[in-house]
């Protein structure tokens, strides 16, 4: 058979395996409450705040919005800090000493994470929806639209997180990344309608990811009138389209040469070098 | 569709029967030249031990031929193919073992071997049948009590087994192996030993290991090489690395209550002449200690960490030559 079907397949079959393995450790199981547990207490004491201009619960509009959060959250961030311990741990180098195995690496990556992420999502959604009600879960459309969006965002994001994670080195240097996405989250339109925000910081909004996957989300489960506190009065699915799209693209185009130049420094010695280091950090 | 398998022997049959071809093999870092002028070769089947001081360029001497590092200048054929342009094909011929390796921690040792065993299936041929199964590998490498155990509950013995069963999981015919035997207790050493003489008598499998314990080398290897100053100083069997060094003899005696120790150049005819000739009954606890390869080696590396880096190499290769 094809020794890169075979690879892919191997790859479909680690991401599983992997995938499992974050329902059988504290660690993984505390990181898919604690967030989402958090989140839901404070809404849950929000509850009685409605959205502007409107008498719909602020507390349920922050549901889906959060979900596209997540999304991203997932794709950069969790992607990013993998590749950067994977590679400290040498699992990337192990995957080079296979035969297509930096294929199979990345294949089960991607299932990995997804998987992770439609966890995620799912959550914060069901008991939020059960917390908060005015989610509109029976309709099917509204989950044609989580799907579309789920995997768009994903696209558009885990490529720009392999990009981030090859260029850092250490875990310390996330910080980089977490930080302004914090900032990013922050005037996205996550907790709050973007509207009431001035309109340069709409624009920079615009131009990332979160904002998009976050009205996607509430375009699939937020009633049609809520629509009227988005930009342009409208749940813009062409602009999403596009935005994320553009996303994808540029990230489908820059991963690929990053990845292939991190995967060429790998050896033995830059891994045992690196360790090192952490140890260092460490205070061993 | 390619044929992987087809694509990656007929460049083997090229060479003459060398697995490994080195020739001038130069790798410099900035200013330093780590490695001046290395040339050996490796024939089927065969087990060599590159041996030296620690920084004398073994790991990467052996990450050059891995193919995971670019080299200065120099000819080297791995399998028939140059490291630096080998295919997924090539890669599947080969197995590596790094010298500490912490991944897949969360992982099953069954599992693990079972995942990255499927890669190499695709190159099985009908005269060598890839991957070796799960099962089989943890028998062969002793572990078949821990093949249910998360990887991250082995002890530092079985672990290192474990990177051994990855490396063959694809039954290679160039297995590398960088201290295999780090951290190791005397009974896993021997173990190892038992394994590596398997994979070579019974697989026919080349294998390329490095060390800085002469003993292993010693035990392990039909040939030894031996790496300092950033080239071969010495190439051969342990026994006639032994015996070329084997110039200078000690000799211990005591006469009148007294311990003497000479070096003379003809033991033998010292002993008979000149103690016995002239002292006869009055010596005993006689002992004559041939040099060892080990004494001749450890003078080396002494001399070389002490900082006479060339000449140290050059003198140990004038002795040996």
């Amino acid at each position: 058979m094809n020794p890169t079907v075979v690879a892919v397949r191997a790859g479909v079959r680690r991401g599983g395996i992997e995938l499992r393995q974050t329902f059988t450790n504290f660690q993984d199981l505390w990181n898919y409450i604690f967030l989402p547990g958090l989140f839901l207490i404070v809404m849950y004491f929000l509850r009685g705040k409605s959205v502007p201009g409107t008498d719909f619960s602020l507390s349920a509009m922050t549901i889906p919005s959060v979900v596209g959060m997540q999304i991203v959250f997932a794709g950069l961030v969790m992607v990013a800090a993998v590749l950067i311990m994977e590679r400290e741990d040498g699992t990337l180098l192990r995957a080079k000493a296979t035969p297509h195995g930096m294929l199979g690496y990345l294949v089960g990556k991607i299932v990995q994470i997804s998987g992770m992420s439609l966890v995620s999502v799912v959550t914060i959604l069901v008991p939020g929806a059960l917390l908060f009600g005015g989610l509109e879960l029976a309709n099917p459309g509204a989950w044609l639209t989580l799907l579309w969006v789920l995997l768009l965002g994903l696209l558009a994001t885990m490529p720009i997180g392999a990009v981030l994670g090859s260029l850092f080195s250490s875990p310390t240097s996330l910080g980089f990344v977490f930080v302004p996405i914090m900032g990013l989250i922050a005037i996205s339109g996550i907790f709050y309608p973007i509207t009431v925000f001035p309109v340069w910081l709409q624009w920079i909004g615009q131009v990332f990811p979160i904002y998009w996957t976050g009205l996607g989300m509430r375009s699939a489960f937020l009633p049609e009138s809520l629509a009227s506190v988005e930009i342009g009065g409208s749940w813009r699915h062409l602009e999403t389209v596009g935005v994320l799209g553009i996303w994808a693209a540029v990230g489908l185009v820059l991963a690929p040469v990053v990845l292939r130049r991190m995967a060429r420094r790998e050896s033995g010695s830059t891994v045992d070098a690196r360790r090192e280091k952490a140890m260092q950090r460490a205070g061993w | 569709m390619e044929n992987p398998v087809l694509a990656g022997r007929s460049a083997e049959d090229v060479g003459n029967g060398a697995v490994i071809e080195v020739r001038d093999l130069q790798m410099r870092y900035g200013s330093v030249d780590v490695l001046r002028r290395v040339e050996f070769e490796a024939r089927r089947g065969e087990v060599l031990a590159l041996l030296g001081p620690n920084g004398a360029g073994k790991t990467t001497t052996i990450e050059i031929l891995e193919g995971f590092r670019m080299r200065s200048a120099g000819e080297v054929r791995v399998l028939g193919v140059d490291p630096a342009r080998g295919d997924e094909a090539w890669r599947a011929r080969i197995g590596v073992v790094l010298q500490s390796w912490r991944d897949h921690g969360k992982w099953r040792v069954g599992e693990l071997l079972d995942n990255l065993g499927r890669y190499y299936s695709p190159y099985s041929t009908p005269g060598c049948k890839r991957p070796y199964q799960a099962e089989e590998l943890v028998e062969m490498v002793g572990l078949e009590e821990h093949a249910g155990k998360k990887i991250s509950n082995l002890s530092g013995g079985q672990r290192r087994r474990l990177d051994v069963a990855i490396g063959i999981v694809g039954r290679p015919e160039l297995l590398f192996l960088d201290e295999p035997t780090a951290g190791f207790d005397p009974h896993a050493r021997r173990e190892f030993h038992d394994l590596v003489h398997r994979l070579s008598d019974l697989e026919d499998t080349t294998i390329l290991l490095t060390t800085h314990d002469l003993d292993e080398a010693e035990k392990l290897a039909d040939r030894i090489l031996i790496l300092a100053g950033g080239s071969i100083i010495a190439d051969g069997s342990a026994d006639a690395l032994s015996r070329r060094m084997s110039t200078n003899a000690e000799v211990r005696w005591t006469r009148d209550g007294q311990r003497f120790v000479h070096a003379p150049a003809d033991a033998t005819r010292f002993v008979r002449e000149e103690l016995f000739g002239q002292y006869g009954e009055d010596i005993s606890d006689l002992e004559v200690r041939r040099a060892t390869l080990e004494d001749a080696y450890m003078a080396l590396v002494q001399q070389f960490e002490s900082g006479q880096r060339g000449s140290a190499a050059r003198e140990f290769e004038e002795v040996v030559r």
